[in-house]
């Protein structure tokens, strides 16, 4: 039983107004609020057992490195890996596709190799590997998009050579909110030899994922995307290609032994994790995807499918609405022009009546190019809004559709 | 007009609206009333930068006054860009530089007045500065030429 009431009850943010109106948060996808129990727990840990992990041989250096450990632990099972080994805590999303492009560049990348990404990535899945391509003189290729937001599957087949060593694929695009067919793209890549880093920022929170079953290579997100605090965030990987990279930062706790004329690396996953984690941070994190999987994700994403096709019902009735991204599978993210109304005049407007939303060009400038827009709209939902949120939102545009007399 | 002048005729307009939308929709229709400027000025040199909407200013000195236009894609910078230029337009460079623009405050924009904020009315009120101090030090430099 999803209990919407209560939920709402766990995020004090959302008692909070904004210009004397009821605050509407719509902007999910780019940070979560996070429920009080997180940010109990993480003052708990400053408060009564703050001192850096894996190094003291005292009480609370102990405690935070157990806390540390079991929430990689949380983290292992919450997404289905076979070992603590494969959980690597970086900074988020980005760093850890920052940390596979290079490390796993530098060990499996020739020149003339091709990186296969598609139209719809986030920033932070196509420059990285740019970055690779650039200094490796590999070749990155691009799996274009429909316009209705599905993949172009049927082009696949030529670009997916056996040239072809690394795919990046988002699981959910962050501007179009498809859920993209990720199992088939592992397989097919597989059957040609290419590993597959998935990119879930904003999957991990909406869809139940199990690593093994999927069999990606890697796989990615951030904390503060799943009710978890910002500066943390995950790397998957299968323990074969971690133990085949070389670490890529070098510093404290990631070495076994230092010497002047050589120094040898710690074991995983310690090998790439250089420096002092942020492990309240981590201890957060653990706390959120705890609290995540006693509602149970299989709950969350139906009532957010539910409230996902309300909202799109509705905002589909706004005169002159259009929808970005009409995916047959679709998460929970809706971007959207209203008319020729400019994003970020519908965007200071909607901020006026109490509407938090996302304007711009979400990071994902080739999915604006794709359409011809300067920007989008973008409202995106987590599990604790509502279909009477939605309705707000719908008012909202009306009215913003009225100030400028497209209604 | 002096620029002070100006500011408290725009303190007055604003103060019959007491509700934030009210504001916004008087913006909208400044932004919507507001001539553009000749396409040949929408250089990158006058885009104005750190505005999630695209702005231009155009600076141009007649006399010994600094005269503006502005244009954006979006409309509420465009009323903003526009209250502006009825601002400075036409005003001496030096009055231009030494301004401290109570107006935007006592108007209520001053939230917008943030680095990051999407429509940069913080990059517009630097680059009309920029302009204004470039101009009067080209005139103090004319002027020693001339003693």
């Amino acid at each position: 039983m999803f209990e919407i009431e209560k939920i709402r009850k766990d995020f004090p943010i959302l008692e909070e107004k904004v210009y004397g109106k009821p605050l509407v948060y719509l902007d999910n996808g780019a940070t979560m609020q996070r429920p009080l129990r997180v940010i109990d727990k993480m003052n708990e840990y400053y408060l009564k057992y703050n001192s850096n992990v894996h190094r003291g041989v005292h009480f609370l250096s102990n405690k935070c490195t157990d806390a540390n450990e079991e929430a990689r632990a949380e983290v292992r099972d919450f997404i289905g890996a076979a070992s603590d080994k494969e959980i690597i805590f970086t900074r988020g999303t980005t760093e850890s596709i920052n940390l596979v492009a290079f490390s796993f560049g530098e060990a499996f990348i020739q020149s003339g190799d091709e990186i296969l990404v598609t139209e719809m990535e986030h920033h932070a899945n196509i420059v990285p590997w740019q970055m690779l391509c650039e200094r490796k003189g590999a070749i990155l290729k691009v799996l274009p998009f429909q316009d209705q937001g599905e993949l172009d599957m049927a082009r696949l087949e030529d670009l997916l050579t056996d040239r072809v060593k690394m795919v990046g694929v988002a699981y959910v695009s962050n501007v179009l909110g498809t859920v993209n067919p990720v199992k088939e793209i592992i397989d097919r890549a597989h059957a040609v030899g290419a590993k597959v880093l998935v990119d879930a920022a904003q999957a991990i929170q909406h869809i139940p994922i199990d690593v093994q079953e999927l069999n990606c290579d890697f796989l990615v997100f951030s904390g503060h995307k799943i009710y978890g605090p910002t500066g943390v965030g995950v790397l998957y990987g299968k323990e074969k290609w971690l133990e085949q990279m070389p670490p890529w930062q070098g510093g404290g706790e990631m070495i076994k032994e230092v010497h002047f004329e050589k120094t040898t690396y710690n074991e995983l996953p310690f090998k790439f994790e250089a420096g002092t984690p942020d492990f309240i941070g981590v201890i957060g994190l653990g706390e959120a995807l705890r609290y995540v999987r006693q509602i149970g994700l299989d709950a969350i994403a139906a009532y957010e499918q539910h409230v996902l096709e309300y909202a799109m019902k509705q905002i589909r009735q706004i005169p002159g609405i259009r929808i970005f991204g009409e995916a047959e599978h679709k998460s929970s993210v809706i971007s959207f022009a209203l008319g020729e109304i400019h994003h970020s005049d519908t965007g200071i407007l909607l901020d006026k009546m109490g509407i938090a939303v996302r304007t711009g060009q979400l990071c994902a400038e080739p999915v604006m190019q794709h359409y011809g827009v300067t920007g989008m709209v973008r409202a995106s939902l987590a599990m604790y809004n509502t279909t009477e949120e939605i309705d707000q939102f719908c008012d909202a545009l009306r009215k913003v559709a009225k100030m400028f007399r497209l209604a | 007009m002096t620029i002070e002048e100006i500011e408290q005729e725009i303190i007055d307009e604003f103060s019959i609206y007491d509700d934030w939308m009210d504001k916004y929709a008087y913006l909208i229709e400044l932004g919507s009333n507001l001539e553009g400027m000749d396409e040949a000025h929408k250089t990158d040199d006058n885009l104005i930068k750190g505005c999630q909407s695209r702005v231009w200013f155009h600076a141009e000195m007649r006399d010994d006054r600094l005269f503006f236009t502005a244009d954006s894609d979006a409309i509420i910078t465009k009323g903003i860009a526009g209250l502006l230029v009825r601002v400075f337009s036409g005003q001496r460079p030096s009055d231009i530089a030494q301004a401290d623009l109570r107006f935007i405050d006592e108007i209520g924009l001053t939230q917008h007045l943030s680095p990051t904020r999407s429509n940069g009315l913080l990059s517009m009120v630097k680059q009309i500065k920029l302009y204004a101090l470039a101009a009067s030090a080209a005139q103090e430099t004319k002027k020693g030429f001339n003693e």
